[in-house]
């Protein structure tokens, strides 16, 4: 017996050995983060029953010419504080299978969706945030003619590490005009359609809710030289949850419309984009819980990068909201007075957010209500949710300095965007500015400074104060290519309360090699709204250490 | 016997893993450029010389300062190597339109792709940006790097200059 399976053995290997170009090719990446959670009373942070939390992910994706299959194993124990307590235990919540064969791509398994701006679907996954609404079942992409690209996809959207009750079913066409008809001119057209339908048994007894819940859009993006115009409108027919309660109880349909229009040329950027979004949550099951929710409406600010810019973060309000959101991106010409030897970038940016015109359709009968886009361009009687006018300056001094400036005015209405009673906190008004220095040492070293402060102003009428004013301090050196070493004070001076007037320091060393990355850190970290893309979560307040590793292979 | 066995299993086992881990290239994946078409992204070429494909966001201020410092040596690299950098944008649907009105105010001459929807990323396991890969002139990644921090750009160079012989 064993020495036929040598003989195979010896038969096989040479085969191996010749065809092992056609094995096709692993690769993947890991990631694993942990923290350990002591209490502080201080800060309200409170230690954790297992003191060391963690979460982990494996990826691991196979191909092999036309074949792709893959899978990603999650590890949860247990789920670290500031992520939902559903994460928990191990398992390998996405895995598919895919193949293209004469054009037609087939997914089985998990697979991310977007059709066009995400109005009505998009499922994407962020670590950060928690976050993974994947599809599981099946995807259909195909190009009958040139220039037209079909999708079609039928599944069930992920919430933590079970799967929603609805079924979702979809469609998508986008047809690239000048594709099809192989134009060459300046003016290009592409449009675009999709369907999107959840189906769901009506299981409630006393009222008659639809079972399958239809939302549609329609798209258009228009490019002329450096101008492009991308349009999007949404539909979406009534959803009520079934609950007795009459604000979640009722029948409105919902609407979105998304105008975005941008010009450049070399040295210069200018964007425009406005949206009107009235009851455009979609979810994938008859329920309120966000982490039903399957499509995405872009918030319209500019997404900061520095802690104190992003420390009263813009959310979309999906039951009711206009806004706009311009940018202008300039770069003063090298060899002139403002542009010195290397030229100096500039970026103004101005945001606003409103709630809409006569309140949402949500909250009125939808039998005699409709809401109107263009009534609430003109800001009367609107409540302002947020607004952020901002300018940022970069500037290479010399070989050696380099430098970043920011200055910002802020308004942010904590009451509608955290979900307060309103009169609570009203409109925090802020001015903040940040400073942004590097510095190379030598060759490989550079030391970096961040200096921001936060003046910030409460709302005379509210009933609560706000956190006051903000300093903060962070110096980094770094050694190219492999280290990082970073420590950062954030100091709440100004705090109404004189026992939350709190240092909250943090500190961090890094080591980078080719693929791979570890990073240890060691502080508090202040409770509050975390954000990515808009879409934001509350995080508790924590004390301890923490542990990153990140690889690639 | 048992050993024979075990060995050859072993012999089996590494040459697999070998053929395995040889010759990493691109998948098979579509991204957007920015005239609003899909283009795969094996069908990026540059005559046999060395392409850089760095992923990075609007929002991203490494990326940013990486992809800037560069762009002031770009042509100088050009020159001496041959190189081609492909700077593929994963910013989503809330950001994705201030890509180009961003790059053409910088002034980059790089290639420009939009992957908002991560598939390319994801195929290649970027979790995180900036991340760096270098293709060779057969297409084959021989090096990849995470996040920036100033001066990575000489040693990326570096391996530009390895393989650009």
């Amino acid at each position: 017996m064993k020495k036929i399976l040598l003989l195979s053995f010896i038969f096989i290997s040479p085969y191996l050995l010749l065809s092992q170009n056609n094995l096709g090719q692993i690769n993947g990446n890991f990631e694993t983060n942990l923290q350990s959670y002591t209490d502080d009373p201080s800060i309200d942070a409170i230690a954790a029953d297992e003191v060391i939390l963690n979460n982990a992910y494996l990826n691991i994706l196979y191909t092999k010419g036309k074949f792709t299959g893959g899978l990603r194993y999650e590890s949860y124990l247990n789920a670290l504080q500031d992520y939902d307590a559903r994460y928990q235990g191990n398992g390998i919540p996405y895995r598919f299978a895919r193949y293209t064969s004469d054009g037609l791509d087939v997914t089985v398994g998990n697979y991310y969706e977007q059709f066009g701006n995400g109005l009505i679907l998009r499922t994407y996954e962020d670590k950060g945030l928690g976050i993974d609404n994947s599809l599981d079942g099946v995807r259909l992409k195909y190009i009958p003619i040139n220039g037209l690209y079909v999708t079609g996809l039928i599944g069930k959207s992920r919430t933590y590490f079970e799967y929603s009750e609805g079924i979702i079913r979809g469609a998508d066409a986008e047809f690239n005009i000048n594709e099809a008809l192989k134009l060459e001119g300046e003016t290009s057209y592409i449009l675009g359609g999709s369907f999107v339908s959840r189906f769901q048994k009506d299981n409630n007894p006393a009222f008659n809710l639809p079972e399958n819940v239809a939302s549609m859009s329609a798209r258009l993006n228009i490019m002329h030289g450096g101008f492009n115009y991308y349009g999007e409108y949404a539909y979406k027919i009534n959803d009520p949850v079934g609950s007795f309660s009459f604000d979640e109880n009722n029948y409105s349909t919902g609407k979105a419309i998304v105008n975005n229009l941008t010009y450049s040329q070399k040295g210069l950027g200018i964007t425009i984009e406005s949206h009107f979004v009235d009851h455009m949550e979609f979810r994938s099951e008859r329920a309120k819980q966000k982490e039903f929710i399957i499509n995405y409406i872009p918030t319209l600010s500019k997404n900061h990068a520095y802690t104190l810019l992003a420390l009263y973060p813009c959310a979309t309000q999906p039951e009711g909201e206009f806004g706009f959101n311009t940018n202008i991106f300039y770069k003063i010409p090298k060899n002139t007075l403002f542009g010195g030897k290397y030229g100096t970038k500039l970026n103004l940016n101005f945001a606003r957010t409103n709630s809409i015109e006569g309140g949402n359709s949500y909250l009125n009968d939808s039998s005699s209500h409709t809401s109107n886009p263009f009534k609430s361009i003109s800001i009367k009687d609107e409540t302002l949710y947020f607004s952020d006018f901002n300018l940022e300056i970069n500037k290479k001094i010399n070989k050696k300095v380099n430098l970043n400036l920011v200055l910002a005015k802020q308004k942010y209405n904590k009451d509608a965007l955290e979900g307060k009673t309103i009169g609570e906190y009203g409109i925090v008004s802020s001015t903040i500015a940040v400073a942004d220095v590097s510095y190379k040492i030598k060759k490989g070293h550079t030391i970096r400074l961040e200096l921001q402060e936060l003046l910030s102003k409460d709302d005379a009428t509210a009933t609560n104060h706000a956190d006051g004013d903000w300093h903060m301090v962070l110096a980094e050196y770094t050694i190219s290519p492999n280290w990082f070493f970073a420590i950062q004070d954030m100091y709440n001076y100004g705090n109404y309360d004189e026992e939350k007037q709190l240092h909250y320091v943090n500190t961090s060393i890094g080591f980078m090699k080719g693929a791979n990355r570890f990073e240890i850190g060691y502080g508090k970290k202040r409770a509050g709204i975390f954000c990515v893309g808009g879409v934001c979560k509350e995080v508790p307040s924590s004390n301890g250490f923490s542990l990153n590793i990140s690889s690639n292979f | 016997m048992i050993k024979k066995l075990i060995l050859s299993l072993f012999v089996i086992a590494f040459f697999t893993v070998s053929s395995f881990s040889q010759n990493r290239t691109l998948p098979s994946v579509k991204v957007k450029n920015l005239k609003g078409s899909l283009v795969n992204i094996q069908t990026i070429e540059n005559d046999g010389n060395p392409i850089v494909i760095s992923f990075w966001a609007t929002w991203c201020k490494p990326c940013k300062k990486e992809l800037n410092t560069i762009a002031e040596v770009y042509e100088d690299w050009q020159e001496e190597t041959g190189v081609k950098l492909v700077a593929i944008s994963i910013d989503d649907s809330r950001s994705a339109s201030k890509v180009k009105p961003y790059v053409n105010s910088s002034g980059w001459e790089y290639e420009i792709y939009l992957d908002p929807n991560r598939d390319l990323s994801r195929s290649l396991g970027v979790s995180t940006v900036p991340h760096t890969f270098l293709l060779d002139g057969k297409g084959n990644i021989v090096w990849e790097h995470r996040g920036y921090i100033e001066g990575d750009e000489e040693e990326l160079l570096e391996q530009i200059e390895q393989i650009s012989k």
